[in-house]
């Protein structure tokens, strides 16, 4: 108490020293504990609002539990592997909207990483000053963009043009390859896995690429520099420098993307085709576990078939975790291989 | 330090505010509910008949002051409500069968009638000039004719110059009561749709692609060449879709209108249907569309609050009695009168309060 008033007037020479004195008077011993009581009940407060988020997520995954334990006595793990999905025989199996949901998503990131990496690469290190913010300020409207937009916009305008120029253009250049082949036959219809995967990497994109350009720009312009000085070319400041010290944040980045694009909803249903039909070709619809849910979800009739969706929800929380379980263990290992390359 | 306390000072007036605003609506909730409430009847569920329900209560409003609040949650969700009794009301596309309205304990009722439409879209096909009957719709949505010039088509159509396209079958990916209508009518045709498929408010399709809702058919059929689909009726009638004739009981191909779902539910026999489990798929009548299907309302016989379930029969007496030109005015086909006066008198002997005595008088 003393010690503030001594230092007060030192602090701040050129203020009166009266109106000092009026500052530092209402500090008082009782205050002070006030204060301190404020300050746990603040710790308290922030805790309490962490620990609901856990406490939330426990009681989604129980309720999960519950829900599906149905499906789960009557199937078991043959749910995992059966792609019979049969509402008039009750005989339902998860394989074809797993298959889906991860197909699409695999499509929506191998389109999305590329093309988001250019995005940021070229917003922080190429375009002139002026063209940055308004580019980067598009990219970050397009991520608020309700889905379902994106879903009218792929079924009404996407679909059509795919399938008349796009789609027989890959069945015939890709289609003719053996084996890959097989990946792209089929009818042209604009509707499918990967119509689905396309729209997703369209909405992933926006993500993917704000994330990646924070995190590019936040690379001391020193490392950058002295790469510049020892005569590498951009490519080469921006895949050995700019990439290694910025990995978590790109991975991070990712794994945003992958978590829309595994949980998408609206736009899958729109362009996916909905068919419990499990099929080789990627131009085939299919379903996915998202779509399937938002589908039958108001006219499950009977408990089992009601489960067998909530498992599926399941499913999806399972595989969300595993995902995230996976790019944590990415991220330890490249951090344990840091410095060995270079 | 003063700046914290201000906030402080501010916070508990924020408090109080909020407080006092909690205590005022805790209010009206209190002393506001039960009277809205007697005036004020609940249902939920099909979709189907969810634009003619919100029609009807909002004339019906407008004539007695009596409020109807319809959740249009579909029909596996309204039968739910009504079993959880949580609803004065269900409302459902597929008829429930005897032993399971006996189970609850619930009366099934229809409102109004509607249907199925297929709808194509072939290169040179206009409306009307396709005619198909339902073992060859079946066998096209078995996935076992595959070309529009199959020979199966081709002998119905004379004259009628078909590609050699190959067909893409659409159906509803949700489920829905226009998907029970159109199985329920494919099974009646087909004996092999029956045993390998089978019907359902969503079924497992054996081919095709599936879009969510009457639009998602639509669109599918509008954009993919060689198509075919069903839609509901007022759905198909209103976007000038390019529709089917098929062939009825009788052997008359006819085209989907009023009339012709006016003579399906009028060859109904309701009075010989128990529970009123009635699909009106495949009726006789030299004028009967096929593929038709009545929506219909739950509710249960032994009331506990009989006020509420007079409000309930006094509404649809009322929709019955004055709610046919607005029904038209969308494209629902309204009861034939005989079948109105059968479910009144059903309403008259089988819904009792909790001492036996009747409700609706």
């Amino acid at each position: 108490m003393s010690a503030v008033v001594q230092q007060g007037p030192g602090l701040a020479k050129s203020a009166p020293a009266a109106t000092i004195a009026t500052m530092f008077r209402t500090i008082t011993e009782g205050s002070l504990r006030k204060h301190h009581q404020l300050d746990v009940l603040f710790r308290h407060a922030t805790r309490l609002f962490a620990f609901l988020v856990l406490a939330l997520l426990m009681g989604i995954l129980a309720s999960l539990l519950v829900g599906s334990m149905p499906a789960i006595r009557a199937f078991g793990f043959g749910f995992f592997v059966s792609a019979e999905w049969n509402p008039v025989t009750q005989q339902f199996g998860a394989l074809v909207p797993v298959v889906g949901t991860l197909v699409t998503s695999a499509i929506a990131l191998m389109i999305g990483i590329p093309v988001s990496f250019g995005i940021a690469l070229f917003l922080t290190e190429l375009a002139p000053i002026w063209l940055r913010r308004p580019l980067g300020t598009a990219i970050e409207l397009l991520a608020a963009i309700p889905s379902i937009i994106y879903g009218m916009w792929g079924l009404f305008i996407f679909a059509p043009v795919f399938s008349e120029h796009v789609q027989p253009l890959l069945t015939k250049t890709l289609g003719s390859i053996p084996l890959v082949g097989l990946l792209f036959q089929g009818q042209s219809m604009g509707i499918g896995v990967l119509t689905a995967g396309i729209i997703l990497a369209i909405m992933v994109i926006p993500f993917i690429a704000s994330v990646m350009r924070d995190v590019f720009e936040i690379v001391p312009a020193v490392l950058k520099e002295s790469a510049y000085a020892l005569g590498s070319t951009t490519w080469e400041v921006v895949w050995n420098v700019v990439l290694p010290y910025t990995k978590v944040g790109v991975v991070g980045g990712v794994m945003l993307g992958l978590g829309r694009a595994l949980g998408e909803t609206m736009a899958v249903t729109f362009v996916i085709g909905n068919a419990h039909r499990l099929s080789l070709s990627i131009m085939e619809p299919g379903n996915s576990i998202a779509s399937a849910l938002a589908n039958e979800f108001t006219e499950a009739v009977g408990d089992l078939y009601l489960s067998a969706l909530i498992e599926l929800g399941l499913i999806l929380f399972l595989i969300t975790f595993v995902v995230l379980a996976f790019s944590k263990l990415l991220l330890m290992r490249l951090s344990r291989f840091e410095g060995l390359q270079t | 330090m003063n700046l914290f306390y201000l906030g402080g000072a501010s916070m508990t007036t924020l408090c109080r505010k909020a407080m006092v605003v909690g205590l005022i609506s805790a209010a009206v909730l209190f002393f506001g509910g039960p009277a809205a409430a007697a005036s004020e009847i609940t249902g939920a569920g099909a979709t189907f008949p969810y634009p003619i329900y919100a029609k009807w209560a909002e004339a019906y409003k407008a004539k007695t002051g009596n409020r109807l609040n319809y959740q249009s949650i579909g029909s596996g969700g309204g039968i739910r409500q009504i079993q959880n009794k949580t609803v004065d009301f269900g409302a459902t596309d597929m008829p429930l069968k005897q032993d399971e309205l006996d189970k609850s304990g619930l009366l099934q009722f229809p409102t109004v009638v509607g249907g199925d439409v297929p709808v194509v879209n072939i290169p040179g096909i206009k409306a009307g000039e396709l005619k198909l009957t339902g073992a060859v719709l079946a066998d096209i949505y078995l996935g076992k004719v595959k070309k529009w010039n199959d020979p199966a088509i081709a002998n119905l159509n004379p004259g009628v110059k078909l590609p050699a396209q190959d067909i893409t079958v659409v159906h509803r990916s949700d489920g829905s009561g226009t998907t029970f209508i159109w199985v329920n009518y494919l099974s009646k045709m087909s004996p092999e749709w029956k045993e390998k498929v089978g019907e359902g408010t969503s079924v497992n399709w054996p081919a095709g692609v599936g879009g969510k809702g009457n639009e998602g058919v639509a669109s599918y059929v509008q954009r993919i060449s060689g198509s075919i689909g069903y839609v509901e009726y007022a759905y198909a009638l209103q976007n000038k879709m390019v529709h089917a004739l098929v062939k009825n009981r009788d052997g008359n191909f006819v085209a989907p209108n009023i009339e012709t779902f006016r003579a399906s539910a009028a060859g109904a026999q309701w009075d010989k249907a128990p529970g009123m489990y009635l699909i009106l798929t495949d009726q006789a009548g030299k004028n009967s569309w096929p593929i038709s299907g009545a929506t219909f309302i739950l509710v249960y016989k032994t009331q506990e609050s009989p006020d509420r379930a007079k409000e309930v029969l006094k509404f649809f007496d009322w929709a019955y009695a004055d709610g046919d030109k607005l029904a038209t005015d969308l494209d629902y086909v309204p009861l034939p009168d005989s079948v109105v006066k059968l479910i009144q008198a059903t309403w008259k002997s089988q819904i009792k309060d909790a001492g036996g005595k009747a409700v609706w008088q």
